[in-house]
């Protein structure tokens, strides 16, 4: 009971915290505009080039941002959770390169793919990166040892991105394709997000209805069978859950690593190692990085865009590197 | 009739047999041990008894029913398994990893009710793990570890509970008080106890049935003046074992033993 009501308490911090987060990345950007604009551009009729700049341009971007942010997250804590492996993350385990080169190739093949098509290509390629990287994890025994696993999931994207690269180049779209996965935010409108914000819901709502099976998995595999867990059916869905999150979030902004990795690390600083707290903590926290990470993209040298995948980048290869060294122990 | 026995039981990987045609009997409300050499399948055979890995063929028979046919969760309500060293969970407190222990019980969102609270809370007292409550996990002791993932399976309030070598890595001192809690949980709430020991001096002290296991199969079961012998000791072990009467327990001992070599 105790820690329930203390989960409470820091949820809605972080959703005080997201709240003013999401406030501040649409007040500030290349464009001047007031808190008066955002108040307009979001509670009222009124029209004006700052308010719709604000309605057509950074508030899909934000909401972008936001359910990116989560979906990475989310995604991560899963991937670690069902691994245990501190080191998971959608962009080190070949689902971000497979869904690249799938879109790639769909660009080249199937020129006229509407954007729901380009989606679910995004799936197929993280499907098939993902099983790529765990089949080159199975093919010996202990091959899921975190540093296997990374290292066989190195190999698979650069395979993959070359493979992106190469179809790029033979095509002649190189352009498309980086202004896809190297696009980050930039030119989030209301009709993508209204083919991925489904996909990415449903991925959440799944993912929080099995946080209570995935903790009990993170635990033991053979404490989770003997306690009467469904394993092999659990993680299937909780796979499934993982590539609808990743493929939709690469759908949306390209490449973007790392999130999926940071975000369960904070979270569970904050709330400990039950995911009944980390997966509803994840999406928060994934969502206000996105933000900070977007705004700053947007700020630090306006006009131009810093990009998102950059300023996450350099957030996040410290901290890859103080798991690496402290071997996962914040993960223990 | 026995609730719970293996019938013809091979279990292994591909072509490679671990326990092959095994067939014995779990005597109800006893504590069981299985003793043997390393890699003679006694912690195989005990997964495989509690459906964490499949068989190749036979079966394992709880109740009349085939358990590896049976629903998972209702088998969850019947036996409970701690898994040798499991990994801990730092982040979860002791209150919080027991309260897992009311999962076959729960459905939809899983919120504890009244009894699952009763349960876990008795399951703390009785390992004596209730001081440590709101204690993360891996800020205990070994011993106390242990104590928690035992109350863990309490929780589960199966009759039966498996055991992987419960006193792994715990001194001599925790090792007994591991051992002690299991047999007075035998003793006054008749559950059945079958458990994967190294020591031999405690799976006779501790056990009323003993199965020694060799390369996969059964060369010895029975009480403890049947299996703590020297002709099967030097059968399952290869050791020339001398046996003494434990002056206090009046069970039987290993007192010192030696290597055979070269036959």
């Amino acid at each position: 009971m105790k820690t329930s009501i203390r989960f409470s308490i820091k949820f809605i911090i972080g959703l005080f915290l997201l709240f003013a987060m999401f406030i501040v990345a649409m007040i500030f950007g290349a464009a001047e505009t007031s808190i008066q604009d955002v108040w307009n551009a979001l509670f009222s009729d009124l029209k004006s080039d700052q308010i719709n700049i604000l309605r057509e341009i950074r508030f899909p971007r934000e909401v972008g941002a936001i359910v990116v942010g989560a979906a990475l997250a989310v995604s991560g804590a899963i991937m670690q959770g069902i691994t245990r492996n501190p080191l998971a993350d959608p962009g080190l385990l070949g689902l971000t390169s497979g869904a690249n080169a799938a879109l790639a190739v769909t660009l080249a093949f199937l020129p006229t793919t509407n954007y729901l098509g380009i989606t679910v290509a995004c799936f197929i390629g993280a499907a098939v990166g993902a099983i790529m990287v765990f089949s080159i994890g199975a093919i010996k025994k202990g091959g899921f040892s975190p540093l296997r696993i990374v290292l066989a999931g190195a190999a698979v994207s650069a395979f993959l991105y070359a493979i992106a690269d190469g179809v790029g180049i033979f095509f002649k779209i190189s352009k498309d394709v980086s202004m896809w996965t190297a696009g980050g935010l930039i030119g989030t409108n209301w009709s993508q997000l209204n083919i991925i914000i489904p996909f990415i819901s449903i991925g959440i709502l799944i993912a929080l209805l099995l946080s209570r099976q995935l903790t009990i998995l993170s635990l033991n595999e053979e404490v989770a069978v003997g306690l009467g867990q469904k394993t092999v059916q659990i993680k299937t869905i909780l796979f499934i859950v993982v590539i609808l999150l990743a493929g939709a979030s690469v759908a949306l902004v390209g490449n973007m690593a790392f999130v999926g990795l940071m975000v369960p690390h904070i979270v569970r600083a904050i709330v400990g190692t039950d995911y009944r707290f980390i997966i509803p903590m994840s999406i928060v926290v994934g969502a206000i990085l996105m933000l900070i990470a977007d705004t700053l993209g947007r700020t630090i040298n306006i006009p131009y865009e810093t990009p998102v995948a950059a300023i996450i980048a350099i957030m996040g290869l410290p901290f890859f590197l103080l798991i690496v060294r402290k071997g996962g122990g914040a993960f223990q | 009739m026995v609730r719970l026995y293996t019938d013809d039981l091979s279990i292994g990987y591909g072509e490679r047999l671990i326990v092959n045609e095994l067939s014995v009997q779990i005597p109800d409300q006893k504590i069981t041990t299985i003793i043997g050499p390393n890699g003679c399948g006694k912690s195989t055979l005990l997964k495989a008894i509690t459906r964490i890995i499949s068989h190749q063929s036979g079966s394992v028979i709880l109740d009349g029913q085939n358990v590896a046919k049976e629903n998972t969760k209702q088998l969850a309500k019947k036996m409970a398994i701690l898994p040798q060293t499991p990994e801990s969970a730092s982040g979860l407190t002791v209150g919080e990893l027991v309260s897992y222990g009311r999962f076959p019980y729960q459905t939809g969102f899983g919120r504890l009710t009244k009894k699952d609270y009763e349960v876990v809370e008795w399951a703390l007292e009785v390992t004596g793990t209730k001081d440590f409550k709101y204690h993360p996990v891996a800020a205990l002791s070994g011993g106390q570890r242990q104590r928690v993932w035992i109350a863990m399976a309490l929780a589960q309030e199966t009759e039966i509970i498996f055991l992987d070598e419960p006193t792994t890595y715990l001194d001599m001192a925790h090792q007994l008080e591991v051992l002690e809690l299991l047999q007075k949980l035998n003793r006054e709430e008749k559950r059945t106890i079958v458990m994967v020991l190294h020591d031999l001096n405690q799976a006779a002290r501790f056990a009323d049935y003993i199965v020694a296991l060799k390369a996969g199969q059964i060369v010895k079961a029975g009480n403890c003046e049947e299996v703590i012998t020297q002709e099967v000791l030097q059968d399952v072990f290869n050791i020339n074992a001398e046996i003494g009467t434990d002056p206090r327990t009046n069970k039987p001992m290993c007192i010192t033993y030696n290597l055979l070599r070269g036959e």
